[in-house]
């Protein structure tokens, strides 16, 4: 019987709905266009309820664009500015490309046993996406230099996406990082919030020299950092925490010693040496593409350089 | 092809344990990476002889699982193209048994587990290939944050942190284990409760640690049992990466204690460990953090024989000191003497929080000193070098044993352990 739906789900041609069995499936369906998200898939064009958004401080993956999409079976109360409270039965669908040329689709899906992560690696023709739960490996001309991309296995989309109850957690649709423009208003026009309040924080975007450059770092830190180098968080061993809200500056990495980074230190003694970038652990690991040293350890294969320059410019400028 | 198979054969399946069979080849580390996410509670992951080329880390997520193979030397996971991914293998997930296999020359630390609830690691073998290097990763097998931890019949060959490593866990066994060539052999770091027992540590720059260091989630260290084991030879120069903690321990070293509480050593052998056979004492580098506490309390040291060692200590700063307060041979036990100055200038170490040093044999050295390294590098004109270790008379009682269960089973009890280990 399971056997039988499983395949007239397989089976199934793409369609201009979404399929809530799809998003509730067990196992996880063959193809991208099982789930319906798209009316039209090689156009990216999302179908009825499927919401594109955007987030205001994102991580850093080899380049690569994003295309974010958001659906929900009900309005969201918006929250206070944290991550919002998608019901079971919400997905988020996340496209990497490089201009036209689609590399993979990562989905979220909210089950009754919580989330679920499952990556899609898009065909040579960029007319659907295969599932691959042992992700993938691939060479990549980003317009930026030739990248070593890795698609991301099952359990690595964990290594991110996890909470500090070890269950799968979304990390960017927080409401802070969607209070960018007219975002929020657009998103309650589109009934995935049930209202807009009136004083949500907001997360700056770490590119605009506008803002102060301490407190670009710290978005930029939040980010590519701050979801594993956080209280419960996968790299809370190391008592650094790289979270927006962190208040303590040895817990943010000034003067604090590594613990358990082996070859990772550089052979530097401290994480941050205020007004000395090229003496700092922080400015090493990110910087580098050798995976035994690199943070991240997972996402990219080359160097942020824009992110590594306002790091490198942070640091030169704390004072001692 | 043969992906698409096992996938709808899951579909179609009740819940009885699955057994994924894994040979060498092209597709390997695919088909061993999705067998990991696709295995169930029960399910075997099981890896036959040869040797598997990896490039990207290893990770098993889902609960009571097992990866076995057919032997440490049979079937080899190794990494040296790796090209991704922090360690070789990780573990998320409780319940874990992994048996009979190896991991080679990762690029970060071979085996990892983290924040888990049950975690067997039993004849495996981690190394790095060619030798000791400061490029090699920095733990063997690491489980951190974690509960219900054994360690059985492991080989760690080559890190450059610590061959067996265990962190910021609870209720720990680390048994019949070989630790070679590493800069530490067997590290026990900001744990509860860990029996440390029947292993060989030789050959790497210090011999068995038990740490405790600052400005971590779990800080505290105590109840840690180090009995049986034999500690011989550990002279290969520190190779550690400057930065690490680890680089400061002097090549030469059989045991480090350090700002622990309330640990036991017994029934050891410690030989020809060239600086020091033991020593144990307080964390030295600068700290902030206001929960933690530089010095040890409660250190037991009974009924282990030493013979030789002591001869040569390391030229650096630490070997430096324990040759000029001490003189060569080095004492078998040293303790550092290092304590609160209020303690210092007055009465000693306080009521409750003292040591003993009792029934020890020593073929060669002088039994016991107390360096008293405050005096030695603050106060040199009231430096005193004590010897008699009845200075060190604490009435302690031998710790209890530790229980770890994994499972449901105690496989601390030889009866129970039998029968999981198969």
């Amino acid at each position: 019987m399971r056997l039988a739906a499983a395949l007239l789900v397989l089976a199934t041609p793409a369609l201009a709905e979404v399929q809530p069995d799809a998003i509730a499936a067990p196992r996880p369906v063959r193809h991208l266009s099982d789930y319906g998200f798209f009316d039209d898939l090689a156009a990216g064009t999302p179908a009825p309820g499927v919401v594109p958004y955007v987030i205001s401080a994102p991580l850093f993956t080899d380049y690569a664009d994003k295309d974010r999409f958001l659906y929900t079976p009900a309005p969201v109360d918006p929250g206070t500015g944290g991550l919002l409270d998608l019901p079971v039965g919400s997905a988020l669908i996340k496209t990497f490309r490089y201009d036209d040329h689609r590399v993979e689709t990562r989905v979220l899906l909210h089950q009754a046993s919580g989330w679920k992560a499952w990556p899609y690696v898009w065909n040579a023709d960029g007319t659907d996406a295969e599932l691959r739960l042992a992700g993938a490996d691939m060479t990549i001309d980003t317009g930026h230099g030739p990248a070593a991309y890795h698609v991301p296995n099952a359990n690595q989309c964990k290594a991110c996406h996890i909470g500090a109850d070890k269950q799968i957690t979304p990390i960017g649709p927080k409401l802070r990082n969607l209070n960018t423009g007219d975002q929020l208003d657009r998103l309650a026009a589109a009934h995935v919030l049930t209202s807009v309040p009136a004083d949500a924080p907001a997360v700056p975007d770490y590119t605009d020299t506008a803002v102060p450059l301490d407190v670009r770092a710290r978005a930029w830190l939040d980010a590519n950092c701050g979801h594993c180098h956080a209280p419960g968080h996968p790299a809370d061993t190391s008592g650094l925490y790289l979270t927006w809200d962190e208040a303590d500056p040895l817990r943010l990495g000034v003067m604090k010693r590594p613990v358990a980074a082996g070859r990772g230190s550089g052979n530097l003694e401290y994480d941050i040496v205020p007004g000395d970038p090229d003496a700092s652990i922080l400015l090493y690991r990110l910087t580098s593409t050798d995976p035994g040293v690199m943070m991240p350890e997972l996402g990219r294969s080359m160097v942020p350089e824009e992110g590594a320059a306002l790091i490198r410019d942070w640091i030169a400028s704390l004072k001692e | 092809m043969t992906k698409h198979l096992i996938l709808l054969a899951l579909l179609a399946s009740p819940a009885a344990a699955e057994t994924f069979a894994i040979a060498p080849g092209p597709d390997a580390e695919a088909a061993l990476q999705e067998a990991l996410i696709l295995a169930q509670p029960g399910d075997e992951v099981v890896l036959a002889p040869g040797r598997y080329d990896i490039v990207n880390q290893l990770s098993l997520a889902n609960e009571d699982v097992t990866l076995r193979g057919a032997g440490m030397d049979a079937s080899v996971l190794s990494f040296k193209g790796q090209t991704g991914g922090a360690e070789g293998l990780i573990v998320t997930a409780n319940g874990a048994i992994l048996k009979d296999f190896a991991v080679e020359d990762a690029k970060g630390d071979a085996i990892k587990a983290k924040g888990v609830d049950g975690i067997a690691m039993i004849r495996l073998r981690a190394e790095w290939t060619n030798g000791p290097d400061a490029a090699n990763g920095a733990y063997g097998f690491y489980p951190v944050e974690s509960r219900n931890v054994l360690l059985d019949g492991v080989v760690a060959i080559g890190a450059s942190d610590a061959g067996i490593y265990v962190g910021q866990s609870q209720r720990i066994v680390v048994r019949n284990s070989r630790a070679e060539y590493n800069v530490a052999g067997l590290e026990i770091e900001n744990c509860y409760y860990a029996d440390v027992f029947d292993n060989l540590v030789t050959n790497n720059t210090g011999g068995l640690l038990v740490f405790d260091l600052p400005d971590l989630p779990q800080q505290k260290g105590h109840d840690i049992r180090v009995f049986h084991n034999r500690s011989l030879a550990n002279n290969t120069p520190n190779f550690a990466p400057q930065g690490n903690i680890v680089g400061l321990v002097p090549a030469g070293t059989g045991m480090l204690i350090m700002a622990n509480t309330d640990v036991e050593v017994f029934d050891n052998d410690f030989a020809d460990n060239k600086t020091v056979n033991l020593i144990f004492g307080s964390y030295v580098k600068d700290f902030t953090d206001e929960s933690y506490y530089p010095h040890p309390r409660r250190i037991h040291i009974h009924d282990n024989r030493f013979t030789g060692g002591g001869t040569d200590p390391d030229p650096g700063e630490f070997g430096s000191a324990l040759r000029k307060a001490l003189g060569v041979p080095v004492p078998d036990v040293v303790w550092d003497g290092v304590m609160p100055l209020s303690q210092w200038f007055t009465t000693g170490l306080a009521a409750g929080e003292g040591h003993l040093v009792a029934n020890n044999s020593h073929a060669t050295n002088p039994p016991y000193a107390n360096a008293d390294f405050v005096g030695f590098f603050g106060l040199p004109f009231l430096h005193s070098v004590k010897t008699d270790p009845a200075e060190l008379s604490e009435p302690l009682a031998p710790l209890p044993p530790v229980q770890v269960v994994i499972r449901g089973r105690d496989v601390s009890h030889p009866g129970a352990w039998a029968e999981f280990a198969k």
